[in-house]
């Protein structure tokens, strides 16, 4: 049937089931009562530790068809996603299920699983390099399931997403269990995204190259939910892991855009004591974070606190005293990791707190700002985030409907023409973020406000800043780039795009070759 | 007929670029493209190469084009440049 963004999304998905249709932003409303995992018993001597995976997997008895969860902290430089993939296929198990909260290309090797029958579903916030393309290439025999960072915790709160084994990749535990990701030679900071599983798996295992002694003090995740604890030899490539320097871009229109977007957000009258506010790590974002900052410090502004993946430009900020508080579900790089230890009020938060719609309150809600990219954005203001203009997977969902849905004022950035192609286009291939949640579109050729907005229309046109009408943007790329053709896309479904209320916005269809 | 008599080249590999090498034809104007932006724009790019060849009254060559993106301005330009060092076209230092 349309829905109600005017998607096509069947009734009812070959390997998926009956779809649950999106109805709007905050329309659908949680029933019933929380899933729960089986309530568990250590016994005084019993020992966690096993000394290798295959281990693990014979002890546990670990079967065929079982659901296996991991979390992306180690983002590039994983390899324990490959590792317990491997030792899987070396014993015989077929028909598993992943929960793999981002793919990078370091899970390339899955390809390889998934061709051969071991790996059969997978649900992912998004999907980058080889294995992208070859799930837009119909590798797999069940669509891929696309949700947000919030909408995770709420599949695994309503029992939506049960996971027999939960992978905990811990750069530092010990043998009971208590868990760490700010020291090691794998330290990747915060480990928010795992909590939930933490909480809700059958089997909780944690991997690690780095045990020591008991007790390891502070624990970020501790032994109470820990069941099983396997060592080995390396979690993966450490220069995959953190960046060195996460830096502000240098690219003349980056910071046309940055200042634009920050010039915004001062307009918007959100910039006073207690801002609170959320950007990505990319160049532009980043650099954007740098103009707020200096207007932080002119206009004598003191935030409240600065939200999601943290990078070491946002400890400076904290250090600074710009901003009280760093919540951090995900550490970019080695200074916002080094951070978390040294600053008390930088603190590691789960994805739950971060952005599930359905508890009682989770901390996008309490966001004034954030800024986002967006691979294409439509004249409804409907955000694409996971695939490219060619229709191919290759980018992610992550916090952006999330952040989007909750903050009082959402500013997408993006340059008007990327690669020839214009950004704004009639109807964006895949929506992940409805136009309803989004306020304001930044180029470097103006800005254009939602209309749902006229208020901060008003603000922005009296700042004197360049504004547009998003129809005016679109005819300016065209006028540039010329109009391109039309693709379709009527393939099978290859992925559908879960709301974070669990409701099916979109879907997927196989392109590329 | 009308032809170049040397291969030449022009533009880079950067995005939002195109390289162009053109090369001697005795068997009208041969257009191989290799786009990233194909799906969208590869028959229109294919069209500003021949009409600008057209304009310049140049009925034989063969054009490799491998284009990141380039905008109708920077293909034009790419193209005439390698004509140029192609010597089919003047030079624009050497012009009047």
């Amino acid at each position: 049937m349309i829905n109600y963004l005017g998607r096509d999304v069947p009734d009812y998905v070959e390997g998926y089931g009956k779809v649950k249709h999106y109805l709007g932003a905050f329309k659908t409303v949680p029933e019933g009562t929380a899933y729960g995992p089986p309530i568990k018993a250590a016994s005084p001597r019993r020992s966690k530790f096993y000394p290798n995976l295959t281990d693990l997997f014979k002890g546990l008895g670990l079967k065929s068809g079982m659901t296996f969860s991991f979390h992306h902290h180690l983002r590039n430089g994983d390899q324990v996603v490959n590792m317990v993939l491997d030792t899987a296929a070396k014993l015989g198990l077929n028909d598993l299920a992943v929960s793999l909260t981002a793919a990078f290309p370091t899970h390339a090797p899955m390809i390889g699983h998934i061709k051969s029958g071991v790996v059969t579903s997978l649900r992912t916030s998004g999907v980058y390099g080889p294995l992208a393309a070859a799930i837009s290439g119909g590798v797999l025999p069940k669509p891929v399931i696309f949700h947000s960072h919030g909408g995770r915790p709420r599949s695994l709160k309503s029992g939506e997403l049960k996971v027999d084994v939960a992978i905990i990749a811990a750069p530092t535990a010990d043998d009971r269990g208590n868990l760490s990701g700010a020291v090691g030679k794998s330290a990747c900071g915060s480990l928010g995204y795992a909590f939930g599983d933490a909480d809700h798996a059958t089997h909780v295992v944690a991997v690690t190259d780095n045990l020591v002694d008991y007790p390891l003090l502070p624990a970020s995740i501790g032994q109470n939910k820990v069941d099983h604890v396997v060592l080995v030899e390396s979690l993966g490539d450490p220069q995959g892991i953190v960046s060195g320097t996460t830096k502000v871009t240098k690219d003349p229109v980056g910071l046309v855009i940055a200042d634009l977007a920050a010039k915004a957000i001062k307009a918007s009258g959100l910039l006073k004591n207690g801002f609170s506010f959320q950007t990505g790590a990319g160049g532009a974002s980043l650099a954007a974070a740098h103009y707020v900052g200096q207007m932080m410090r002119e206009a004598k502004v003191k935030g409240s606190f600065a939200l999601g993946g943290i990078t070491g430009y946002m400890v400076d900020m904290l250090e600074e005293g710009l901003f009280g508080n760093l919540y951090d579900v995900q550490s970019f790089d080695l200074e916002s990791v080094r951070s978390m230890s040294r600053n008390p009020n930088h603190v590691e938060v789960s994805a739950d707190l971060y952005a599930n719609p359905f508890n009682s309150g989770c901390l996008v809600n309490d966001l004034d700002a954030v800024i986002l990219g967006a691979t294409e954005i439509d004249i409804d203001f409907n955000v694409n985030a996971i695939t490219g203009s060619d229709g191919v997977l290759m980018g992610a969902a992550g916090g952006h409907p999330d952040t989007a849905a909750g903050a009082k004022m959402t500013v997408i950035v993006a340059t008007l023409l990327r690669s020839r192609l214009p950004i704004v286009v009639d109807r964006v291939i895949t929506a992940t973020t409805p136009g309803e949640t989004v306020d304001v579109l930044v180029t470097e050729y103006g800005l254009a406000v939602n209309p749902s907005r006229p208020d901060l229309k008003d603000r922005f046109v009296k700042a004197g800043l360049t504004v547009k009408d998003i129809h005016e943007l679109k005819r300016l790329a065209e006028d540039l780039a010329g109009v391109p053709e039309k693709l379709t896309f009527d393939g099978p479904i290859v992925a559908l795009v879960e709301y974070r209320d669990g409701t099916i916005i979109d879907t997927v269809r196989a392109a590329g070759q | 007929m009308k032809s170049v008599k040397r291969v030449a080249q022009a533009g880079t590999l950067e995005s939002s670029d195109i390289m162009i090498i053109v090369e001697p034809g005795t068997n009208g104007l041969r257009v191989d493209l290799e786009s990233i932006v194909e799906k969208q724009y590869g028959q229109a790019i294919r069209k500003t190469i021949t009409d600008t060849l057209k304009t310049l009254g140049i009925t034989d060559l063969n054009v490799k084009a491998i284009d990141k993106g380039a905008l109708d301005y920077a293909i034009r330009a790419r193209l005439v440049t390698a004509l140029s060092r192609a010597d089919i076209v003047q030079r624009r230092e050497d012009q009047p």
